[in-house]
């Protein structure tokens, strides 16, 4: 039976019109947690370094690190300070806004495998024309200066605003091939 | 029901053989989800010598409300180290329900193991108003009644039945805190005697501080095994003897708020009137609660009451249900109870009741 | 690669745990999907599906014994837990009612649930229920909460996949236009299915082809709606079966296999947990040559990609062939083997519900029942669901001939 015909049988009702629609705002507010593991990679964003952990069982380093190796179910505690430059190991290219990201659209985002690590980081890619990205391709870092915006006194993953190409020839294929 | 313990399939034998419960806090803002439930998970597992590989089905209960974040569980599921890939599931409820669904899983003979966890942070924000949302979306919700206030009605209530007084209320959070003084998992631990309590001022009449649960995170799991499975891996089993869990209305305008027939039906389908139990864990958040479960489960003097201190001592959210059945478990399994009764809730006012049944070996 | 089974996946023993009630489908239904239900409620939505299932199985609500209900995040409709709230609309009142939630995998891992609670024979007869009605939120806005310590770079589901995608292509090196064929074929096969959302008359191969690039490489065209929708499906016993009016889908297997979402060494493009969930289903059902003996299958595709994706993670196709049966035509509906009949995700996700109506199609297939769309002499049909960072999955095999007979 239809709300019209519904409302047709109540005679205070009859002709009413039926409510599809309520708007409802509801506000929540949540204090997270990242945890030891990611705090100890937030804080060191801070000091413009790239801090992994590595798993005691497997030795794989994970960055950022989730306070657990997911394979293993291990907590991962021993530090790894990773070097400034990685591989583009895949990507896309996004032309719609991502909400609570003030970045310009189309951008690139891809998954950087840092020298040392077995994880790609996700990340954004910048510095050339997103058809000059490839896989394959060496990237560094871009950091946002700490007096520019005060973002590196927060922890925070916005303390790199992008990498860009290096410039150096290729990765092998194989340095990167099971850790995408 | 025959259990047959030696062949696969429906009719088997079900048994709790570890428990492991975190120290429940207010807050555990230095951890993660993940990183709050693994000590649970290693502890359960070194209990029974299994690794994750020899789990045959993982099943866990948690809340993206609770954490704020849609699919936190994914996150806590790195905890299990779940390589080479497992066999899981997962239950936007209480842990008990994760359990419930082991249970069936175990019982259609697809797997001898489970690995049952849940957790809850309820520190991320503020678990009185994330709770409204639970409400019907169009006509409750709106109006943001907190649980407490939805609690505050169901006590009145019983009040007004002539089923409880305020000194009643009182003598049951006492009992629950000083109870929870051997365990070193609550929260809160001892209280003030009945006079003192009924000094505090009102939090939300009829209800004091005492009358409610605190703000807790927690984390929680349990192994569960069949037959000769669950005999190897625990000297003292406590099974499952049955198992059973019902729903009610939701509009508590609708319901009578001082019975618990939910949990009642789910008792009686559970087999738990078949024989007095010595001991009950019952998950009542809420003083009064622990009353109208009495009532609904029939509970004389000879049983005792959440030894444990119950949700009144450390009320992890989506976990509490998980700990009333792995305490029972765990007083089976020391040998201070024979059979023990468990019950887990959910939603306003006592709206969803499990009740379990577990024994020792006989 | 490899499609090779990791024999850790597959239990021992017999196919399937002797002793287990086998699982019948009598009943089947669903809304007819669309952007916005504005008409009815989240109850109102939920009812119309599990009212269509039993009639369909000639069933009323008192014959159900227990509920099972699914859905994807509670932040997409903004209700913690809505189970509570849909007691009474789902006539679970004085009854079990559980509530699932393994990401995009739910719908079919929720009918499993449910599956499992027959062959237990915990109870005789159980209504599942699973849905999402995606216009009361903002599913984009669920998955984007602004965690503040996290760069939400992916801009929506698809920004997480078109990197695997893009992986996958590059891997096999598959031609660029295999994807707006996947998303054609669908899109074509749901002008079939009075249920489908998206009923797009005057598409063109061309139309498909020249979108616009959403998350490069994945287009416009080839991604899924936003729906409101529902499904339900009625499972019982053996002799919940003799009384169906209609032929019942018998589950000849049935699996969910889960493995982390990031860690080192993940293959994003064939991930190891699928390959063992159909792996599990395959033995339980005794089938050695997935492609020569599954007459259909309704694979969980929201990206046009996932097709030949899917097709060889779930043994198919050999690593790095997918791609071919799609471009020869072998997944058309005229195909020897049908993928997506029903139009798939590609025409309608009410993202909750997605899984679970991936089985129920599968059921309708081998009941005979698929109307317009129906596959003619289907007997053995999969169902497949994935979710999270392809990381659960869940499947079932349904046939027309009950599996111990």
């Amino acid at each position: 039976m239809k709300t019209s015909d519904l409302l047709a049988g109540i005679p205070a009702l009859a002709g009413a019109e039926p409510v599809t629609r309520v708007t409802i705002p509801a506000r929540l507010d949540y204090t997270y947690t990242p945890g030891a593991a990611q705090s100890r990679f937030l804080n060191a964003l801070t000091e413009q370094r790239l801090l992994g952990e590595r798993c005691p069982q497997c030795t794989r380093v994970y960055i950022p690190p989730r306070g657990v190796c997911p394979t293993c179910g291990v907590a991962t505690s021993e530090p790894v300070d990773l070097p400034h430059v990685g591989t583009v190991t895949t990507f896309c290219i996004v032309n719609i806004a991502a909400r609570g990201l003030d970045v310009e659209v189309p951008y690139c985002y891809a998954y950087v495998l840092l020298d040392g690590a077995h994880v790609g980081l996700h990340a954004r890619i910048g510095g050339i024309p997103h058809d000059q990205v490839h896989v394959g391709q060496r990237v560094e870092p871009v950091w946002r200066e700490p007096d520019q915006t005060g973002v590196q006194s927060r922890p925070s993953l916005a303390a790199i605003s992008h990498f860009r190409p290096t410039g150096e020839p290729d990765a092998d294929p194989e340095s990167y091939r099971r850790w995408m | 029901m025959a259990a047959d313990n030696s062949t696969a399939g429906p009719g088997r034998e079900v048994a709790v053989v570890a428990f492991a419960q975190t120290v429940h806090r207010r807050s555990t803002d230095q951890l993660s989800e993940v990183e709050l439930v693994l000590p649970v998970l290693h502890d359960v597992l070194k209990q029974t010598g299994l690794t994750t590989d020899r789990i045959g089905f993982t099943c866990s209960g948690s809340s993206d409300y609770l954490a704020g974040r849609a699919f936190s569980f994914t996150m806590a599921l790195d905890g299990v180290g779940a390589w080479p890939p497992i066999s899981e599931s997962h239950v936007e409820m209480d842990g008990a329900w994760a359990l419930y669904e082991a249970w069936v899983k175990l019982r259609t003979g697809q797997a001898d193991t489970a690995l049952v966890y849940s957790y809850g942070k309820s520190s991320p924000g503020c678990v009185r108003d994330v709770l409204t949302r639970q409400l019907d979306p169009y006509t409750l919700a709106p109006l943001w009644p907190d649980a407490i206030a939805l609690a505050a009605l169901q006590t009145q209530a019983l009040i007004d039945a002539g089923l409880a007084d305020e000194r009643a209320l009182a003598a049951t959070a006492m009992r629950s805190r000083r109870a929870a003084e051997a365990n070193p998992h609550a929260q809160l631990r001892g209280s003030a005697d009945v006079e003192e309590l009924l000094k505090q001022p009102y939090e939300v009449r009829p209800l004091r501080r005492h009358d409610c649960p605190p703000v807790s995170d927690g984390a929680a799991a349990v192994v569960l095994a069949v037959g000769d499975t669950a005999r190897a891996l625990h000297t003292r089993p406590a099974w499952i003897r049955g198992i059973d869990h019902r729903i009610e209305a939701h509009q508590p305008g609708v319901r009578d708020l001082t019975e618990s027939p939910s949990t009642r039906l789910a008792a009686v389908h559970a087999g738990a009137f078949d024989a007095p139990p010595d001991t009950a864990e019952l998950h009542a958040p809420f003083s009064a609660q622990e009353l109208i479960l009495r009532r609904a489960l029939d509970l004389s003097d000879g049983t005792e009451v959440n030894p444990s201190g119950g949700a009144l001592a450390a009320n992890p959210v989506m976990a509490a249900g998980l700990i009333r059945i792995g305490e029972a478990a765990s007083r089976i399994q020391r040998g201070e109870s024979r059979r023990a009764l468990a019950h887990a809730t959910s939603g306003p006012c006592l709206q969803q009741n499990l009740v379990a049944v577990l024994e020792g070996e006989q | 690669m490899s499609a090779a089974v990791n024999p850790a996946a597959v239990p021992a023993g017999p196919h399937r745990a002797v002793g287990q009630e086998p699982v019948a489908v009598v009943g089947v239904g669903q809304t007819r999907h669309v952007s916005a239900r504005h008409d009815v409620s989240i109850a109102g939505l939920l009812r119309e599906a599990a009212v269509r299932a039993l009639e369909d199985a000639e069933l009323t609500w008192a014959d159900i014994d227990a509920v099972v209900i699914g859905k994807a995040p509670d932040f997409f409709e903004g209700v913690m837990m809505p189970e509570l709230y849909l007691a009474e609309a789902l006539g679970a009142v004085s009854k079990p009612m559980l509530r699932v939630h393994t990401a995009g995998s739910v719908g079919g891992s929720t009918a499993l649930v449910a599956a499992n609670l027959v062959a237990a024979r915990v109870h005789g007869t159980v209504l599942t229920v699973a849905f999402e009605k995606q216009s009361e939120s903002n599913a984009m806005w669920g998955l984007s909460l602004p965690v503040p310590f996290q760069a939400p770079l992916t801009a929506g589901a698809g920004g997480f996949f078109a990197p695997h995608v893009r992986a996958y292509m590059r891997r096999t090196g598959a031609p660029d236009h295999i994807g707006s064929l996947v998303a054609f074929k669908d899109r074509r096969n749901a002008l079939k299915n009075p249920y489908a959302h998206l009923h797009e008359h005057d598409l063109t191969l061309e139309k498909v082809r020249s979108a616009p690039m959403l998350w490069d490489p994945i287009r416009y065209s080839e991604t899924c709606p936003s729906s409101d929708g529902a499904c339900a499906m009625v499972l019982t016993g053996v002799r919940g079966a003799a009384r169906a009016p209609r032929p019942a889908a018998w589950m000849h297997g049935g699996a969910m296999r889960s493995e982390p979402t990031i860690f080192a060494g993940k293959d994003y493009v064939s991930p190891q947990a699928g390959r063992d969930c159909a792996a599990d289903v395959y033995h339980q059902a005794g089938v050695v040559d997935p492609r020569r003996q599954i007459d259909l299958a309704e694979i969980y595709v929201p990206f046009s990609w996932y097709e030949p994706m899917w097709l060889e993670n779930l043994g198919f196709a050999d690593q790095g062939e997918g791609w071919k049966l799609v471009e020869s035509g072998v997944t058309e509906m005229d195909g020897d083997l049908p993928v997506n009949p029903s139009g798939g995700v590609l025409s309608s996700n009410p993202i909750g519900a997605s899984g679970m109506i991936r089985f129920a199609e599968a059921a309708l297939q081998v009941r005979g029942e698929a109307g317009e769309h129906q596959i003619d002499g289907a007997r053995l049909a999969l169902g497949h669901a994935y979710g999270g960072g392809a990381q659960f999955f869940s499947m079932w095999l349904v046939g027309s001939e009950r599996p111990d007979s």
